[in-house]
């Protein structure tokens, strides 16, 4: 029988294969769901490991790019936070994360796809980030907008502070030095650092080439394993088609399922696309902005595809509370990061009561739910927009105490 | 006037009179004719109920005589089954539940007129299997017409199924689909009885009075068409209709009771017009044959035995010959035609048939039967009782059970033969569940005698199609081996409740969803009644019916699901809240990317450097004071100032602008 049939089963064929067997097969004694559990928190345990060691090649570009700006003072004021382990300890000890991995879904694999790619985009590693782009899109759809991040990682390397500091602080050591621009520019290309600033073509024509490979080995595997079931075609409609048309309407921690149950049938293929034009919507000003920090930028796409995701689950939250927590050191400024927290604590302890009133006692009222759910979208909205805003803030910062640096090496 | 009218009336007469003749003529020529023969079976139940079965038969050529015309067929049914291909096709209208305890299950009535709640329709049809859901399509909106209900809600192919072989073997071209909620009334009772040559207006059913027949504890109209080949070669075809009506009505009790006051167990006496409110004055000429029976059951015949063996010591043949017609229990208000035995497993049931004809020739026909002994008997039992209910709390998901038990009258059935080890019962189980009730088929969990078993000992064939959201229902076919010695089986389904969009709910969502009920069938017992030798069974149309041999059917309860419900009043709030909060998103965080504070101090700068002379004056004389900083600050503060005054010229502007369009436009 078709996995497809039934509308049971909407995820990709090659996860069916590894979770099936795991699923149906029990030892003897220990409850049937044992293999599976064990299987998603050896996924978690490997998230985590990833996560820290992005952090701690994005922390060490960090400080490198500190020192080529002269900011010592800047990281040994502030104390350098190990924002790797405190990533990875986020992860491990977010209840969300523990929630997810307890109630066996699925997100945790598609964490370490996404996570995979971000790591091997960070160390450079073409392959690998490929190969997690490829299984991540080919499982749920969404991570497909992480491209640009990963592009932009190969291209310009981990995040920096903006390159225009870099050409500043170059001219003004051009300007400052006595000798003539000629010998500035030798300077330049013997600077380690001011490479990075030139985009490397060659990386991300290898990645495309990868990612090429990956996706036609990843199709032929799903073409093998649903030849009999009605091929390629029934697959991308059972899976992307069902992500896309929002067919299932039960309640989850998003906001849209509500939406289109509620709303009138002649709007819903307007609001379907206006909803998922609205992730590919921001994403070009954000790469404009922020295209010296793929990794800020890499987070910023999952919050928000997160957010209008067709089937949000807490497991994505974790995903991407995880790597806000990579840039401590950059948005130790943030505001309303009190507020924040304690609006998803409240938020994370309101919705399950509210379900449970609604759903198992009968007294609540789907509105109850409804509003727990818009409150979470506020919360993960600000979020967003604050940290972008405290990133560019971060950003300017660098920017004033350089310009100041080089106005006092002037004069 | 008189002697004008006295010639019309004659010709009336005449007209009358050669119709009734050609209608005999019809009636004898047999296949090649129409036939049409009423009949009605009266049967007292154990819990003090009588039970009414009428059945009207018409059959047809396929190809008549008279081109497109019918005699007696309704056309509008042939040009259906011509239209359609029709091969066998059934239609039930139904109110109340047939209660299969004490009405009987293990009888032709049970197995073929107890039927589920609200409207059923199955359908096979002679065509391509492509061609088999158009063609139930339209057939379903045709019926709707002719019937005055919803049928054309069948159409829609989550609410229609194809069993494969559980419910009929007909695979590939049969259709199935049960509306659990339709009300039933004498909307659809109408056009039923226009069907009918006669209509209501004269024979049998006359007695169809509105009132009393839907005042009954069980209602069930029903339909049943079917294309038979008459001649080996298939060119030669006639259309049977078969009409029935079966209701359970409660004889008037006051009557009773005031005549029969002493005694409260005696069953209530009844007569046709105290349980229906009519007689029947005459028969309908254009039927062959029109007949009244009264049926005994074996459990009625075997205590009826008792008491005349309690009496006198006669051997129980000559009871069989007596056949009751003079004994304490009860009287008969008319004496019988005809008095059929029938035999069936052992056991005996008694027929008594009056002929509408020979009665209704003195004065209006009404049969009367009146209880002179208390008695008590059982009605044939099902082999197994079959009953469904939902299990869990809660909205999101629960689990259907259907549980199977063992009635004493199945080893009462099964004793007289020898209790074999290897005996079993199949039980084919044919479930529809609509997509809402998403049903996880691996759940599955079988229990005989309370014990859990595994899955694959006791169910020999299972077919599952599962449930595709808003497109198809799950249907559930199996056939189940237990034992012969099982007390009670039953088998378990979980499943998850899905959520609808806000138009699919009904207009009263909160009552709940009807899951259809399940179709149990027990392949090996056959009810078959044997009337012996004598021909007139053959011609009577119910008794023809009770001869063939069909598999013991019951049908589950329908169970209310209640699902979750949301807010119906709340579309637009929901979705300009949304709407409201998306936008707040994207404004901000555009706000947010665009912002650039270096480059609004230079392009302000730069604008003051143009501005007045005194204001640089100032500036640079407070840079002096204050340093950089100050700067900033005291640009910003112009630069806000400077906006300000942007601002309200532009508004300004604007009002100039509209004010000089209002102005001319006038």
């Amino acid at each position: 029988m078709s996995p497809y049939t039934g509308s049971m089963y909407h995820g990709s064929p090659l996860l069916l294969l590894v979770l099936g067997p795991l699923a149906v097969k029990r030892i003897e004694g220990q409850p049937e769901h044992l293999l599976c559990s064990l299987l998603l928190v050896i996924a978690d345990i490997l998230n985590a490991l990833l996560i820290r060691a992005t952090g701690q090649s994005l922390q060490k570009a960090y400080a490198q790019h500190l020192e080529a700006l002269d900011l010592f003072k800047l990281s040994e004021e502030s104390g350098m936070l190990p924002s790797g382990d405190i990533a990875a300890l986020v992860y491990l000890w977010n209840p969300f994360t523990i929630v997810a991995c307890v109630g066996l879904s699925t997100s945790p694999i598609e964490n370490l796809a996404i996570l995979l790619a971000l790591y091997g985009a960070c160390k450079g590693l073409v392959s690998l980030a490929a190969f997690g782009w490829v299984l991540a899109t080919h499982m749920s759809l969404y991570p497909a907008i992480l491209l640009i991040p990963i592009i932009l990682f190969l291209g310009y390397g981990p995040d920096a502070p903006p390159k225009k500091l870099f050409l500043q602080r170059s001219y003004g050591k051009c300007g400052t030095s006595p000798s003539s621009d000629q010998y500035c520019k030798t300077e330049d290309v013997t600077d380690p650092l001011e490479l990075q600033i030139i985009f490397s073509w060659r990386r991300v024509m290898q990645f495309l080439l990868w990612t090429f490979i990956w996706g036609i080995y990843f199709l032929l595997l799903c073409d093998i394993s649903v030849k009999q079931y009605g091929g390629l075609s029934e697959m991308f409609k059972r899976t992307y088609g069902f992500i896309l048309t929002m067919k299932d309407l039960s309640p989850n921690i998003g906001v849209l399922w509500y939406f289109f149950a509620e709303v009138f049938d002649f709007f819903r293929d307007f609001f379907l696309i206006v909803f998922h034009v609205n992730i590919l919507f921001m994403m070009l000003p954000l790469a404009i902005r922020l295209k010296h920090r793929p990794g800020f930028l890499a987070f910023v796409y999952l919050a928000i595809s997160s957010m209008f995701k067709s089937y949000p689950s807490i497991g994505d939250s974790a995903l991407y509370l995880a790597v806000l927590a990579l840039f401590v050191n950059e948005l130790a400024d943030m505001k309303f990061s009190f507020f924040l927290f304690c609006g998803y604590v409240g938020v994370s302890l309101l919705s399950p009561v509210m379900h449970n009133l609604w759903i198992w006692r009968g007294t609540g009222n789907a509105n109850f739910y409804f509003a727990t759910a818009m409150a979470y979208a506020c919360l993960q909205i600000i979020l967003v927009v604050e940290s972008v805003s405290a990133m560019l803030n971060h950003d300017r910062k660098l920017r004033k105490i350089t310009t100041v640096q080089l106005a006092d090496g002037k004069s | 006037m008189a002697f004008l009218s006295r010639p019309i009336f004659a010709l009336l007469l005449l007209f009358s009179a050669a119709f009734a003749s050609g209608s005999a003529i019809g009636g004898g020529g047999g296949e090649e004719g129409e036939d049409f023969s009423e009949e009605l079976l009266l049967k007292p139940l154990p819990d003090r109920k009588v039970l009414a079965h009428f059945h009207f038969e018409t059959s047809a050529p396929e190809f008549p005589s008279y081109g497109r015309h019918h005699r007696l067929f309704p056309k509008a049914i042939a040009q259906l089954v011509k239209k359609f291909h029709i091969q066998e096709m059934e239609l039930s209208f139904t109110q109340g539940r047939w209660n299969y305890e004490s009405w009987g299950g293990f009888e032709p009535i049970a197995s073929s007129n107890a039927k589920p709640p609200g409207v059923e329709l199955w359908a096979v049809f002679d065509v391509p299997p492509d061609d088999v859901d158009a063609s139930w399509k339209n057939l379903t909106h045709s019926l709707s017409g002719l019937f005055c209900a919803s049928i054309n809600f069948l159409e829609s192919s989550t609410a229609y199924a194809a069993p494969e072989w559980s419910f009929r073997p007909a695979p590939g071209s049969l259709r199935y689909g049960t509306l659990p909620r339709e009300a039933v009334c004498t909307e659809n009772l109408t056009p039923w009885l226009k069907l009918l040559p006669c209509r209501d207006k004269a024979g049998i059913s006359l007695l169809m009075d509105r009132p009393s027949i839907y005042r009954g504890f069980y209602h069930s109209q029903r339909l049943r068409l079917r294309s038979i080949k008459t001649s080996s070669d298939g060119t030669h075809s006639s259309i049977i209709l078969e009409q029935t009506l079966t209701v359970v009505l409660h004889p008037n009790i006051q009557k009773t009771s005031s005549m029969n006051s002493g005694e409260t167990k005696l069953q209530p006496s009844w007569s046709m017009s105290s349980i229906f409110g009519r007689k029947i004055s005459g028969t309908c000429v254009l039927a062959k044959s029109s007949n009244v029976y009264l049926q005994l059951d074996w459990g009625l015949v075997r205590e009826l035995k008792h008491l005349q063996n309690g009496n006198q010591e006669v051997r129980v043949d000559s009871i069989m010959e007596e056949t009751f017609l003079s004994n304490p229990a009860f009287a008969l208000s008319d004496e019988p035609d005809k008095v059929i035995n029938s035999r069936s497993e052992g056991s005996s049931a008694i027929l008594y048939e009056f002929s509408v004809r020979k009665h209704s020739d003195l004065g209006p026909f009404d049969l009367g039967f009146t209880w002179k002994t208390p008695l008590v008997w059982l009605c044939p039992q099902l082999p197994l009782r079959v009953s469904r209910f939902l299990m869990g709390s809660g909205n999101e998901r629960g689990a259907i059970a259907i549980s199977l038990r063992s009635t004493r009258a199945r080893e009462g059935l099964t004793n007289a033969e020898e209790m074999v080890e290897s005996c079993k019962v199949d039980v084919n189980v044919f479930q529809v569940v609509p997509w809402y009730i998403k049903v996880y088929y691996h759940t599955m969990k079988v229990f005989v005698d309370g014990k859990p078993i595994a899955v694959s000992d006791i169910i020999e064939k299972i077919n599952v199609s599962p449930s595709e959201d808003k497109v198809s229902p799950g249907v559930l076919e199996m056939i189940l081996k237990l034992p012969c010695s099982v007390d009670s089986a039953a088998f378990t389904l979980e499943f998850d409740k899905g959520f609808l969009h806000i138009d699919e709910y009904p207009p009263d969502a909160n009552q709940g969803f009807d899951i259809p009920p399940a179709v149990i069938t027990f392949p090996n017992f056959l009810v078959k009644m044997h009337f012996g030798e004598d021909n007139s069974s053959k011609q009577s149309a119910v008794l023809s019916r009770f001869q063939d041999s069909i598999p013991v059917r019951s049908y589950t309860e329908v169970l209310l699901v209640p699902l979750t419900t949301p807010d119906f009043s709340m579309p637009y709030n929901v979705i300009t809240i949304t709407c409201t909060v998306f936008a707040l998103y994207f404004g901000s965080l555009l706000n947010v990317l665009r912002r650039r504070v270096n480059e609004e101090e230079r392009f302000l700068k730069s604008k003051e450097k143009r501005s007045s002379p005194l204001s640089r004056l100032l500036s640079k004389l407070s840079a002096k004071l204050g340093g950089k900083p100050v700067v900033t600050s005291q640009s910003s503060a112009r630069s806000s100032s400077f906006i300000s005054l942007k601002l309200i010229l532009k508004i300004i502007l604007v009002a100039g602008i509209a004010i000089a369009w209002k102005y001319f436009s006038e």
